[in-house]
């Protein structure tokens, strides 16, 4: 299925191919505009992501990863080719996937917790029972998140009252409280700092091995990808193709200090050189 | 905090002590004649003796305002909604919006009187007609600023346009909703009593301009400083009900203040 060869890195090996396909994009594209203003933002990509994996997505900018969380999250149809979710083409019904992005978006007049169960009020089958169980259940529920992330107590604060870091801790909470089968993630931790940042990995990391969504990632940070994933994706520049899909097989749960050991800093070194290919290429030079 | 609070409250209230004595004596040095321009204690005396007298154009007015901004209010948040929630109705309305909100009011008020007579229904209107506009612009923002990213998610959970607009784009928009109330009832006020002054035969306008077609300077400012007063209870009444609803909003600035 894969058009390009898959290259093994680090200590452990893990079987591959038991698990079934939670996506799949056959020869997918996507053009947006049209005639001569028509912009191809993702040109014929096929990627095939099983259940349970975490795959990020590195590329330069304007690359068209945004757009494959689009297409997965059915935001975006494609023009040409196919993508099926979860067994399903991806068609006008949304997938009902959690989704954060750089901006956490925390409804400024809510406390946080409020904010986390939002997606509750809107997914069935809890929407139905959204009433009845928000003062018990679901608030426990949240609550429950919340402490994972370590922000246990936090949930009756309102959302200016937490720094930066805090918001996007609440953010994976809120787009976690529906238990999707599948969370996308579009430079979730970009505007925070490298320490903050790291804290975060931890935690997606844990969230991630504890109740097990496939995770699509969108980065831009290379430490981040290979701290994380247990897949690598590296895209051309636009319009967007796979030119690289890596396994990362470090052991887990993975810490900060293992990514300044050669093995993962080597992996890095390749990707750096994939992409910085890619930019050139492009025309856009290196740097 | 609480302090400043108090000062600064002391300030203002002693810069509007400042004014009427300032004003008092500029007209006890100078000899000013009191057809020219009358000294407060002499407004204030009128007022209070004429009161019986101007209390029912004061409920005219008031009624007047009243029912011009409520319409105003309805029209301007239906219209805001539609053009706020579709960017098509949004590009196609707003140059005809422009067109009608920079036209004078005061144009309009003889086209009100030759459709309707004198009285009532111009002064409604003109109200209505000057303090939707602010209105409308206020919902579309609101409505048209929510963040593209929220809308994202929330589609992505399969939220329906109705499930966005319920609760996301309505209590953000509270916020801007309250303050062009505060804006509205003001506008409200004035197109109430402009059309008064220029076709009706009851209302605090038409006493003021049937006073200084008599001379009696003291009642012209009389009623002027009514209008001022009720302007002011006015806005006041729309601003603690704005800091009673959309508190989240301004929160986050006493925080900073602290």
């Amino acid at each position: 299925m894969r058009m390009q060869p898959k290259t093994q890195f680090g200590s452990q090996s893990v079987p591959e191919g038991a698990a079934a396909t939670a996506i799949e994009l056959s020869e997918a594209s996507v053009t947006f505009g049209r005639g001569d203003r028509a912009v191809p933002a993702l040109s014929k990509t096929s990627l095939r992501i099983a259940d349970g994996e975490f795959v990020a997505l590195v590329g330069p900018s304007g690359c068209g990863k945004s757009t494959i969380l689009r297409l997965v999250s059915g935001l975006v149809q494609p023009t040409s080719g196919v993508v099926i979710v979860g067994g399903r083409e991806v068609a006008a019904r949304a997938m009902r996937v959690g989704m954060a992005f750089q901006n956490p978006t925390m409804l400024p007049w809510m406390t946080i917790e409020r904010n986390i169960m939002l997606p509750l009020k809107i997914v069935e089958p809890f929407r139905s029972n959204f009433r009845r169980l928000r003062k018990t259940e679901f608030r426990d529920k949240a609550n429950a998140l919340l402490e994972q992330v370590g922000l246990k107590g936090f949930g009756n604060r309102y959302p200016w009252q937490l720094s930066g870091g805090m918001l996007q801790r609440a953010n994976l909470c809120r787009a976690l409280i529906h238990e999707p089968r599948m969370l996308l993630l579009d430079e979730p931790f970009g505007a925070l700092d490298q320490f903050t940042r790291e804290e975060l990995w931890a935690i997606l990391q844990n969230l991630w091995m504890t109740h097990k969504p496939t995770v699509l990632l969108v980065t831009h940070d290379l430490r981040e990808a290979g701290f994380l994933a247990s897949r690598i994706c590296v895209m051309s520049a636009r319009p967007g193709r796979i030119l690289d899909d890596s396994r990362v097989e470090f052991a887990r749960p993975r810490t900060v200090a293992m990514t300044f050991e050669p093995d993962f800093v080597a992996l890095n070194q390749k990707l750096r050189t994939f992409i910085e290919d890619a930019r050139s290429a492009a025309g856009q030079g290196a740097g | 905090m609480f302090g400043i609070d108090i000062r600064q409250k002391a300030w203002s209230a002693g810069l509007i002590v400042l004014f009427f004595v300032a004003w008092e004596l500029f007209c006890l040095t100078t000899g000013m004649s009191d057809l020219v321009l009358p000294r407060p204690s002499q407004v204030f005396v009128t007022l209070f003796q004429r009161f019986p007298v101007l209390w029912p154009h004061i409920v005219q007015t008031l009624a007047t305002t009243m029912f011009g901004f409520v319409l105003g209010v309805a029209l301007g948040v239906a219209l805001g909604a539609i053009i706020g929630v579709s960017k098509t109705a949004y590009d196609t309305c707003y140059p005809l919006l422009i067109g009608f909100s920079s036209i004078p009011k005061v144009a309009v008020v003889p086209i009100f009187v030759l459709w309707f007579g004198s009285g009532t229904v111009p002064a409604v209107l003109t109200a209505l007609s000057i303090c939707f506009f602010p209105i409308v612009v206020n919902i579309a923002t609101g409505l048209a600023t929510t963040e593209p990213e929220l809308e994202d998610v929330l589609k992505a959970l399969g939220a329906s346009k109705l499930d966005i607009l319920w609760n996301v784009g309505l209590p953000r928009t509270m916020p801007f909703f309250f303050a062009s109330l505060k804006v509205a009832i003001s506008y409200a006020f004035v197109g109430a009593v402009l059309s008064e002054t220029v076709a009706s035969n009851r209302g605090i306008g038409n006493v003021m301009m049937t006073a200084s077609s008599n001379f009696n300077v003291p009642l012209v400012f009389a009623g002027l400083f009514v209008l001022a007063g009720l302007g002011v209870a006015l806005y006041v009444v729309f601003s603690l009900i704005e800091g009673q609803v959309t508190g989240w909003a301004t929160r986050k600035n006493d925080v900073i203040a602290t």
